[in-house]
């Protein structure tokens, strides 16, 4: 069971039961607790090799045991995700915390990557359970509707979940070229039924320099 | 265990704050100055465009004075919510009523075009004038004093109402010749609070609880004319960078 302690804490109740975690990420426990390096993020050969030719690393332990378990992760905001059977896409740096219970595997994700300074990949969590995601200041969660489609600054997504489809778009003219560009000429559109998570600060991006 | 709150374009706040670091901004058709880079996500139609494009002239022409700083800003303009946010700073939101108001130019994210934005005389502010809306950040949550006081350089987000804003130096580290040595190397003890800000007069002073700057472009020097401060005066030759005038020389 995940619940925050104040808002850079996560605090989850285990019995018996196991967690995978961002490695290294523990600051305190209660009860017995073991910890095991899982490598290539605990999907086996494939993930591990998956996950070295992408360069989506993620260093994973599983945390098993009684009592409860503490993570945190340099003071960064966490956010709790309740999955029911669909899928959250986040990027693995934000990832802190999943159910063992829960399937992590990586995904091409087109141009965007590309912007965003995030690679051309991002891990997938999928399947029933909770997660925990990091961001850099309180993050505010956006639904995507059908009449309404959102915008996301690059640097400033972290994740995203349900049925969404998401386009680059691109607002570079002549202008961009002779320096009088908007900032803001690369944009994320998502489209379809679903979460967007965002974070209140920008990653340096390429796209946002133009 | 609540799940998050999840926002949608009706749910979202009109300009106001979402949570302390983000602030939502409601365009009807109108339009906003913005900082570069500070628009985290937006629904419905809006477009971003730079102060140069020719049809803002007669906007540009009322509300923005700041050539300096042109490159660094864009007017959005549609219809839609968008959200602003800087580097997980706190935001907020001030009203200036028939007011003024100067604040640091890397803390000013975006204002009504019903203000007027102007550079201070103070290089690297920028001043504010009429009435309307503006967001700024700063790293904490903002204080508002009253002068008289003295404040650290770092921690001045700005000041509103024209209180005299000048240099204030321990006075010890001023005089004689091992006063400028300990200031310039540190070497003797030097406790890094013998500079401070000193506001006088009527007005409100803004101050961050911390001492980290917004980054901060380099915007060039206002023109080279006589008695524009900053402009570069011309300087009598072989002054050593006044190295002598430190030591009392």
């Amino acid at each position: 069971m995940f619940r925050l302690e104040g808002s850079k804490t996560l605090a989850v109740d285990l019995a018996g039961d196991a967690v995978k975690a961002k490695n290294g990420s523990m600051v305190a426990y209660e009860g017995q607790m073991s910890f095991k390096k899982m490598t290539g993020g605990g999907e086996g050969l494939r993930g591990m090799v998956t996950r070295r030719l992408t360069g989506e690393s993620m260093a994973v332990m599983q945390v098993t045991g009684q009592g409860t378990c503490y993570f945190a992760d340099r003071a960064s905001e966490i956010n709790l995700v309740t999955l029911h059977g669909d899928k959250l896409y986040v990027e693995a740096s934000n990832l802190l915390c999943t159910d063992a219970g829960l399937r992590t595997g990586t995904t091409f994700t087109g141009l965007r990557g590309g912007a965003t300074g995030n690679g051309l990949f991002t891990t997938t969590v999928e399947g029933t359970g909770q997660a925990a995601i990091m961001s850099d200041g309180t993050a505010v969660v956006l639904r995507v509707s059908a009449q309404y489609p959102l915008f996301v600054d690059p640097g400033a997504y972290i994740a995203h979940q349900g049925d969404l489809q998401q386009h680059l778009q691109s607002g570079v003219n002549f202008r961009t070229l002779i320096g009088e560009g908007s900032g803001e000429s690369f944009q994320i559109r998502f489209e379809g039924e679903g979460l967007v998570y965002v974070q209140p600060s920008e990653r340096n991006t390429i796209g946002g320099n133009v | 265990m609540n799940g998050p709150v999840v926002f949608d374009p009706m749910t979202l706040p009109a300009d106001d704050n979402v949570n302390a670091y983000t602030f939502c901004v409601e365009l009807k058709g109108s339009q906003w100055f913005l900082q570069k880079g500070k628009m985290i996500a937006y629904y419905g139609q809006i477009n971003f465009d730079g102060i140069g494009h020719g049809r803002f002239e007669r906007l540009v022409r009322a509300s923005f004075h700041s050539p300096l700083h042109a490159s660094d800003w864009v007017v959005a303009e549609g219809s839609g919510k968008m959200l602003l946010a800087d580097r997980a700073f706190d935001v907020n939101s001030y009203d200036l009523d028939d007011g003024n108001l100067t604040i640091r130019s890397g803390n000013l994210l975006a204002y009504q075009p019903s203000l007027a934005l102007k550079q201070s005389i103070v290089p690297g502010f920028l001043t504010l004038i009429g009435t309307g809306k503006f967001v700024a950040a700063s790293n904490g949550p903002v204080v508002f004093m009253e002068p008289p006081l003295r404040v650290d350089p770092q921690a001045l987000v700005g000041w509103a109402d024209c209180p005299s804003p000048c240099h204030h130096y321990d006075h010890g580290y001023m005089t004689g010749l091992m006063g400028g040595l300990r200031a310039l190397t540190g070497i003797g003890g030097a406790s890094g609070e013998e500079h401070q800000f000193e506001f006088v007069g009527a007005g409100t002073v803004l101050l961050q609880s911390s001492e980290a700057l917004m980054g901060e472009l380099s915007t060039g020097a206002v023109p080279q004319q006589p008695g524009v401060p900053g402009g570069g005066t011309p300087r009598a030759p072989g002054q050593l960078g006044d190295l002598q005038r430190r030591f009392g020389m």
